[in-house]
């Protein structure tokens, strides 16, 4: 049996090669059938905000390779709640489908599930 | 046990020295180091470029030495090496840059040797992150 790895991404989209970083973890290992997991979590869920415009910025938009995260085999996506909600984002509007918003004590448990834990 | 280390912090941070003596710690307690995994900025923690002030801790070449002294896996993310300018002499030649600034005993690889990692290891123990 793989072990299974979390990968946490905490970092904004545009603070820095972060949060493409983490989500880079996350594509090569669905390439190599491996079982991942990826939690967004405190600036990281603002990467799941619709409608962002990176060209204003001279920036590569990362939100076509997070939906293809479930194309790369990398299905167990989740938001932390309490992030979304600080930062005004409804789990409604955000650009990535079906992923898990979780309560803390959800996070908890999950981080508990997994073999191996990465946070970027 | 067998620890797979990953590092995401130069030279001149403290987790970078962190982790250095967390590793330490780990073969003279009689454990293995499956793999140093160095990613993100923990790429300038393998430069050979560093140059430190005499009176302080030179990490980058304590890092160097005990690699290679302890022949480990040193690991330095490809794709995190060449964004920040951390080259050894094939890339600086594909890429037509004027300096290496990587060699022995680091190599330059991808993701897959992380991920590889993992596998590897009963625990994976990351430096320098958020």
């Amino acid at each position: 049996m793989p072990k299974s790895l979390l990968i946490i991404s905490r970092q904004s989209p545009w603070s820095g090669p972060s949060a493409r970083e983490a989500l880079d973890i996350a594509l090569a290992g669905g390439a190599f059938d491996l079982p991942l997991g990826m939690l967004f979590l405190d600036d990281g869920v603002l990467q799941l905000m619709p409608s962002q415009n990176a060209s204003q910025l001279q920036q590569k938009d990362i939100t076509a390779n997070l939906q293809a995260l479930s194309m790369f085999g990398v299905e167990d996506l989740f938001a932390c709640g309490a992030s979304l909600a600080e930062r005004g984002l409804l789990p409604a509007e955000l650009n990535v489908e079906a992923l898990q918003v979780l309560r803390h004590q959800e996070i908890a448990t999950l981080i508990d599930r997994y073999d191996q834990v990465i946070t970027i | 046990m067998k620890f797979a280390i990953a590092l995401y912090s130069p030279a001149h941070a403290p987790s970078s020295r962190r982790a250095l003596q967390f590793a330490q710690a780990v073969l003279a307690d009689g454990h293995e180091i499956v793999r140093l995994f160095f990613y993100q900025d923990g790429v300038h923690s393998a430069s050979s470029n560093v140059v430190t002030p005499q009176d302080e801790l030179d990490i980058s070449a304590q890092w160097r030495a005990f690699v290679a002294s302890n022949q480990l896996d040193g690991v330095v993310c490809i794709a995190a090496a060449l964004r920040r300018g951390v080259l050894n002499e094939e890339e600086a030649e594909r890429y037509s840059r004027p300096a290496a600034n990587l060699a022995a005993p680091w190599d330059l690889s991808g993701l897959g040797q992380l991920h590889d990692a993992v596998q590897a290891a009963d625990r994976l123990i990351c430096f320098g992150g958020p």
